[in-house]
């Protein structure tokens, strides 16, 4: 390429040389901490107080590493014509020697109990042990990082147009709505339980 | 001093330099090839930068089991080690330190001791390659026995040059004699004695008789524990020899810029160094040669230049 007879060789010498002088890409992992990306899934957390044994991230799971136990318990609403029924949760188990990391029960979950989490020092010794229960789970939410901030210059969240809307004009909005539509947060994201109700509303 | 207690004094202080000059190349050659390549190299033996990498690997090697193949000719096979490390240590007996007699045994014909003893490598390839019984074992030292009989010419024409110059073959007389502006008028020769070196020590880019990624190991497929240390010491050593007979026969040896007298040692170790690295360096930079490229490198570049050197160092003797 060069003009020069051992241009190439030279320029050879160069790069290995320029390579010395500069630092090492080398990341001394258990020494030093790494420096992960921010959404790094490391392993998935469960927030056991939001979940209310839908099943819809069981189901959607590609390689069914989800187990699920329930039962269903009374609750005495006083005021309430007939006791309420609800969903107790028993077991939450992910295998993570099954999971492949793929995140849909994360996005699925409507009531936000799963969340990612960067923690990855996780291994075992035996496959068998890769299959966590929800108290443990439970140990990972401490290590989930915060949501990342709303950009300023982009559209405010559905939530926020909505709960601002509902505050503009409080009458229209909160007749045909009386009971589910109660908090911010599910106006946009009902539960399994509320899409059949919700079109009449609009 | 008696001269029994001189000469103990002076094999012991051979044999120190013999096993921790390696080492320092060795460890040197860990953290330099490992920066070249945007690494670290090793962090954990010995605490520091892993100062201490090449002492545990020698733990290691000593540990493990010591085999000899069921098909080996075994008193050659077990010879082989101790055949291509021994004729290094030789030659570390001749190469002059310092001026007044700085070096372990003065000897008139040391330039041609030294050839004549580095060439005995080939016989140690050829024992390590034939005795193991193995295919690729046996190619490998067929190759290495064709590249060492065909650099050695170059590498000896490269030399004589160098002796013609200085009118005598002693390796401290070749000092005494250096001037600088040798470095211009030996200069193809320097080049030539440091390459056909590079490739008598079976280094990158020239190590096409171990080449891993199809001889398995070349001749060292079949050595196990502290023999196949001993070849790895060897290559090692072979560093340092070329580093120190370049120095001393091309760079001027203990020659420095001041304090030739006192501090001779100093720049004669300081050059083995340099050079060692410029080794090192090589053999990061360049990807391997092809069995027919090598062959030709040293046929068809490396003899008729070394001529050629060799009639200009005789017209420019000639005409001062």
């Amino acid at each position: 390429m060069s003009g020069v007879p051992g241009g190439g060789l030279a320029k050879g010498l160069a790069v290995t040389l320029k390579t010395m002088t500069k630092r090492a890409h080398t990341h001394q992992y258990p020494d030093v901490e790494p420096d992960l990306p921010p959404r790094s899934r490391g392993v998935i957390a469960l927030l056991e107080e939001n979940c209310t044994v839908c099943m819809l991230c069981a189901r959607e799971c590609p390689d069914w590493c989800i187990y699920i136990d329930s039962h269903k318990e009374e609750v005495v609403v006083p005021g309430a014509a007939r006791p309420r029924q609800r969903n107790v949760l028993d077991r939450f188990a992910i295998d993570y020697s099954l999971c492949m990391y793929c995140g849909i029960c994360v996005e699925v979950c409507p009531f936000d109990a799963l969340y990612w989490s960067p923690e990855f020092e996780y291994a075992e010794y035996d496959l068998r042990d890769l299959l966590h229960e929800k108290d443990r789970l439970g140990e990972w939410m401490p290590t989930v990082p915060a949501p990342p901030a709303h950009d300023p210059n982009g559209e405010p969240a559905k939530e926020e147009t909505t709960a601002a809307k509902k505050a503009a004009a409080p009458a229209r909005t909160a007749a045909p709505r009386p009971g589910p539509t109660s908090g911010p947060g599910p106006a946009s994201r009902p539960g399994p339980a509320a899409p059949p109700a919700a079109p009449p509303a609009e | 001093m008696p001269v029994w207690l001189e000469l103990v004094f002076r094999v012991v202080a051979v044999f120190v330099a013999f096993l921790t000059l390696p080492l320092i190349v060795g460890q040197t050659e860990h953290k330099v090839m490992a920066h070249m390549q945007g690494r670290l190299g090793p962090m954990y033996a010995g605490a520091f930068h892993g100062w201490a990498q090449l002492v545990a690997d020698g733990i290691k090697f000593v540990q493990k089991e010591d085999v000899t193949p069921r098909a080996a000719d075994r008193a050659v096979f077990r010879l082989a080690p101790i055949v291509s490390l021994l004729p290094y240590l030789l030659v570390l007996l001749v190469i002059p330190l310092g001026p007044h007699g700085l070096v372990a045994q003065p000897l008139d014909i040391g330039l041609f001791f030294v050839l004549a003893v580095v060439g005995i490598g080939v016989v140690a390839v050829l024992m390590a390659a034939w005795s193991s019984a193995n295919k690729y074992a046996l190619l490998g030292g067929l190759r290495a026995a064709a590249q060492l009989l065909g650099y050695e010419l170059p590498f000896v024409l490269a030399a004589a040059s160098v002796a013609m110059a200085a009118g005598t073959l002693s390796l401290s007389g070749i000092v005494r004699a250096w001037q600088p502006w040798w470095l211009v008028w030996q200069l193809p020769a320097l080049l030539i004695f440091f390459t056909a070196g590079l490739a008598e020590i079976r280094r990158p880019p020239f190590d096409m008789p171990i080449a891993e990624s199809e001889l398995v190991f070349g001749y060292l497929t079949e050595y196990t524990g502290l023999r196949f240390a001993f070849f790895l010491l060897a290559e090692y050593v072979g560093i340092v020899v070329v580093a120190a007979l370049t120095t001393v026969l091309f760079l001027g040896g203990w020659r420095g810029p001041f304090a030739d007298a006192q501090l001779g040692w100093l720049w004669t170790l300081l050059k083995v160094f340099v050079v060692s690295f410029v080794i090192i360096w090589v053999r990061v930079s360049y990807p391997r040669l092809r069995e027919d490229q090598l062959q030709r490198l040293c046929w068809l570049v490396l003899v008729p230049l070394a001529l050629g050197q060799l009639l200009l160092t005789a017209a420019v003797k000639l005409m001062i």
